[in-house]
């Protein structure tokens, strides 16, 4: 009765609405601080903007087109602002490590003798424009102990590039490098893979080469939990179908339904068959619907809860020996 | 012309008391919201509890439909920012809301658009705001490139707009101003840069600041022994990016503060790092330090403390108390003696592991093992939290505190090892979540009861308890629920186009009662056939 009810108002209630929904439930209420979880599954090519910088690795060429595509999304999100011209970036690095990295640092995070600029107010209100860091150049600042510097407005410009780049690294987290976490006892790892995997997966088998398919970061968030979230909206790869949950349904007739499942809520369960069909049920006492879901990552989930982060490490530590 | 110019001023001068009487009866924000619904969280005690029971346990079933409205921003907008996150503010018939850089008043009885104000944006993170607040006429909200922008209540026009924080160091402003007195309180927010927090009180008449509270102390002050130095303080966040609560008795505000900076690096800022991550209280008239509690020392895994410290009185220990509680994103519930600060129940709401126990503050300890590093650690809650910013409620016929939670997993990656590092110095890749809406009994932080939603994802959904016995909740899967808040029974559903995305709140006009939600840029009002 409650569900006729129901029924009644979702069909008054907007053409648009749907009883199912199908994309991957990602919360649309992220809090400002949380990072979009499309993009929290290990480390994503940079787009060639990433500045040269000494502590962090070279841009991965090459990088698929839907990366760049994503990063760049996730950029606008952070509203970062334009990538400066690399060109003139590179032209602006030179320059500032001949000059500056004495007392600024190579990195321009400061150093013994001069403040940071890449959190500094007067470099991020020039944007990297030289208009600000312009006259401080031309002029240092006597008081401070920063000589002048007879620099070009070409020059003050590459440098203006240069330190506009260092605020967007800086400010940019999802094109953080994650280090290195290749750091476990591979030999740990192969007995805690055989004790608690092996039932399912096998180094020779569906496991084979592993380890040159994806890069440490992303083998790790895949053995852990091998669904890949992506942000609506936000280019991805298809659903493994390995991981994909199944579903069987039982009608009070007896008659009975099996198949992928598309959606499950309190309210309905929808699955696809193997003939591709689509169905769905309303589910309460009232229909009499039975339902049984099979998991396929039910395990992985209950190791979740279970890995010591030492755990963690040496399973990593021994697929990455499955090249 | 002269004779115009002399009848608009006369005009003027006769229309101001009139429009004035026409605003916001300062004495609604001091009563339990019925037929007004002046302030993000109904009152200021953030229970989010009506006592209207026109719609109630019996009738709910026959919930219907009474009208939608499309908040339509118009192309380009981010798949963020087009989410109704604001608790629509309802004054003399009408919804107030915003998305970022838009605020809309719609008809409360019809959901038709009275007006719609665009702000031109300078940028900023567009990820949500959280509506207004109503002074008199006038009507304030924040944008995400940091300006207080002030509206005429009854055309949308604009009087005047002041930067609250300047967007080019990263901040952003997402809270609903709340209006206490003749202040009207703003925080801001962003992590990106190693910005210091702070919260304002500004002149709703000008926009100039009263009184501003920094959540780092300057080096020497009380709460800088916390910090390692002066650098660190200077750039150690602790953003007020959500509305607080307020104790019109007592004077004070109520207020959560976010996460230190950087935000995972935690090895150039040992200590406490105060306050960030705490729930401060403060007088409302000089916005000075009254008392503070810390749900999270020395946080390293983005747990910001900004959730609703929802004041309430109730017994405790069989003794009538002025409570304050706090569902916090790092797991814990804390009931705190607000007069004190003293903490009174420290409880986790779902398994956890980034800390090690509870100090004799009621603090938890955190876990030195758990703080992230370069190879990663697994780590409960994601950094998402165990629950977030959607608002919880309090239902004073129960007595139960209610929560969206998430139980989730994130790997927490140190990638700036450096002493002084910068930015957010890590980043945490999102394992796995599981949603469910919990009842947690105040005195004991026992969990009375759970309904784990069965589909996947850690969508949260803001609550809303009624004396009509019901607590309004959305799901993961674009319904909105129902429940008994007693026993966490489901009693009545409809699903919606897309995910609660708000407060839902609650309102009487004209003998009839109005449910209303945000749902992605919809909003829908619901109400009994034949009220």
């Amino acid at each position: 009765m409650i569900y006729k009810r129901a029924l009644v108002a979702v069909l008054f209630s907007a053409a648009a609405i749907l009883l199912c929904a199908q994309e991957p439930q990602i919360p649309p209420t992220n809090p400002p601080a949380e990072p979009p979880p499309g993009a929290a599954n290990g480390p994503k090519p940079g787009p060639a903007a990433k500045p040269p910088n000494a502590g962090q690795q070279p841009t991965q060429q090459g990088a698929a087109a839907g990366a760049q595509n994503r990063t760049s999304a996730i950029g606008n999100f952070l509203a970062i602002g334009a990538p400066p011209d690399p060109a003139a970036v590179e032209r602006g690095e030179k320059l500032f490590v001949a000059n500056c990295a004495f007392c600024h640092g190579t990195n321009a995070k400061g150093g013994a003798t001069g403040p940071d600029l890449v959190r500094s107010v007067l470099v991020l209100h020039d944007e990297g424009t030289g208009k600000d860091i312009g006259p401080v150049i031309l002029n240092g600042r006597p008081a401070k102990g920063m000589p002048k510097f007879d620099f070009t407005e070409a020059q003050i410009k590459d440098i203006a590039a240069f330190l506009r780049s260092r605020n967007q690294a800086a400010a940019n987290r999802m094109d953080y490098k994650i280090l290195n976490i290749n750091t476990g006892d591979p030999k740990a790892g192969e007995a805690y893979f055989n004790a608690h995997c092996a039932n399912c997966h096998s180094a020779t088998g569906d496991l084979a080469h592993i380890a040159s398919k994806d890069d440490a970061p992303t083998l790790q968030n895949k053995f852990l939990y091998p669904l890949e979230h992506h942000y609506p909206g936000m280019p991805g790869p298809p659903p493994d179908p390995r991981t994909e949950k199944t579903v069987t349904v039982t009608l009070p007739s007896g008659e009975s339904f099996s198949g992928k499942l598309d959606h499950i809520d309190d309210f309905s369960v929808a699955m696809t068959d193997s003939s591709g069909e689509y169905h769905s049920w309303l589910l309460d006492g009232a229909t009499g619907v039975r339902v049984e879901i099979h998991d396929p990552l039910k395990a992985h989930e209950e190791l979740l809860k279970q890995y010591t982060d030492a755990d963690m490490h040496n399973v990593l530590a021994y697929l990455e020996t499955l090249k | 012309m002269r004779f115009n110019r002399f009848l608009s001023a006369f005009g003027f001068v006769m229309l101001c008391p009139v429009l004035f009487g026409q605003g916001l009866d300062p004495g609604k924000l001091l009563k339990p919201p019925t037929d007004t619904w002046p302030t993000y969280n109904g009152d200021y005690s953030g229970q989010r509890f009506s006592p209207l029971k026109q719609i109630n346990a019996e009738n709910v079933g026959d919930l219907g439909l009474a009208w939608v409205y499309h908040a339509d921003s118009g192309p380009g907008a981010s798949p963020f920012a087009n989410q109704i996150k604001s608790t629509p503010l309802e004054v003399d018939g009408v919804l107030y809301f915003t998305l970022p850089d838009h605020a809309w008043a719609v008809d409360a009885r019809t959901g038709r658009e009275l007006w719609h104000f665009k702000w031109e944006s300078q940028g900023g993170i567009h990820i949500g705001n959280r509506g207004v607040g109503i002074y008199g006429n006038w009507v304030f909200f924040e944008t995400p490139d940091d300006h207080l922008v002030s509206l005429e209540k009854n055309t949308g026009k604009l009087r005047w707009s002041v930067e609250i924080a300047d967007v080019k160091q990263e901040y952003f402003s997402t809270p609903a101003p709340l209006v206490v007195g003749n202040h009207v309180v703003v925080g801001v927010g962003g992590d990106s840069l190693d910005v210091p927090g702070y919260l304002e009180a500004r002149d709703p008449e000008t926009g100039q600041v009263q009184w501003r509270f920094n959540t780092e102390p300057k080096p020497g002050e009380p709460g800088s022994e916390t910090w390692p130095n002066k650098n660190a303080m200077a750039h150690g966040g602790g953003m007020t990016w959500m509305p607080g609560t307020y104790d019109p008795q007592m004077n004070l505000l109520f207020w959560g503060t976010g996460n230190p900076n950087p935000v995972h690096a935690g090895q150039g800022r040992k200590g406490d790092d105060l306050w960030t991550c705490s729930i401060v209280a403060l007088n409302a008239d000089t916005g000075k330090l009254v008392w503070w509690f810390q749900p999270s020392p020395h946080d390293t895994h983005d747990y910001d403390a900004v959730q609703t410290p929802v004041i309430f009185n109730a017994d405790f220990d069989g003794k009538p108390r002025k409570l304050l509680a706090q569902g916090s994103r790092n797991g814990y519930f804390f009931l705190l003696d607000r007069t004190t600060g003293k903490d009174l129940v420290t409880e986790p709401f779902i398994p956890l592991n980034w800390s090690k126990g509870i100090d004799s503050r009621g603090e938890p300890i955190p876990s030195a093992a758990k703080e992230p590093k370069t190879d990663g650690t697994l780590v409960s809650p994601a950094s998402g939290g165990a629950t977030n910013w959607p608002p919880p409620s309090f239902d004073p016929e129960t007595g139960l505190f209610y929560l969206s939670t998430s139980y989730s997993y994130s790997v927490f990656y140190l990638t700036d090892t450096d002493e002084n590092a910068e930015g957010y110095a890590g980043r945490d890749a999102g394992v796995w979540s599981q949603s469910a809406l919990k009842a947690i009994d105040y005195q004991t932080g026992k969990i009375r009861w759970s309904h784990v939603y069965p589909g996947e994802g850690g969508s949260l959904s803001g609550l809303l308890t009624t004396a009509g016995k019901l607590l309004f909740s959305g799901d993961p899967s674009h319904n909105l629920i129902a429940f008994d808040p007693a026993s966490g029974k489901i009693l009545w559903h409809v699903g919606l186009a897309s995910g609660v995305s708000n407060g839902p709140m609650t309102y009487e006009l004209d003998g009839r009662q109005y449910l209303v939600v945000g749902a992605g840029d919809m909003l829908y009002a619901f109400t009994l056939p034949h009220a």
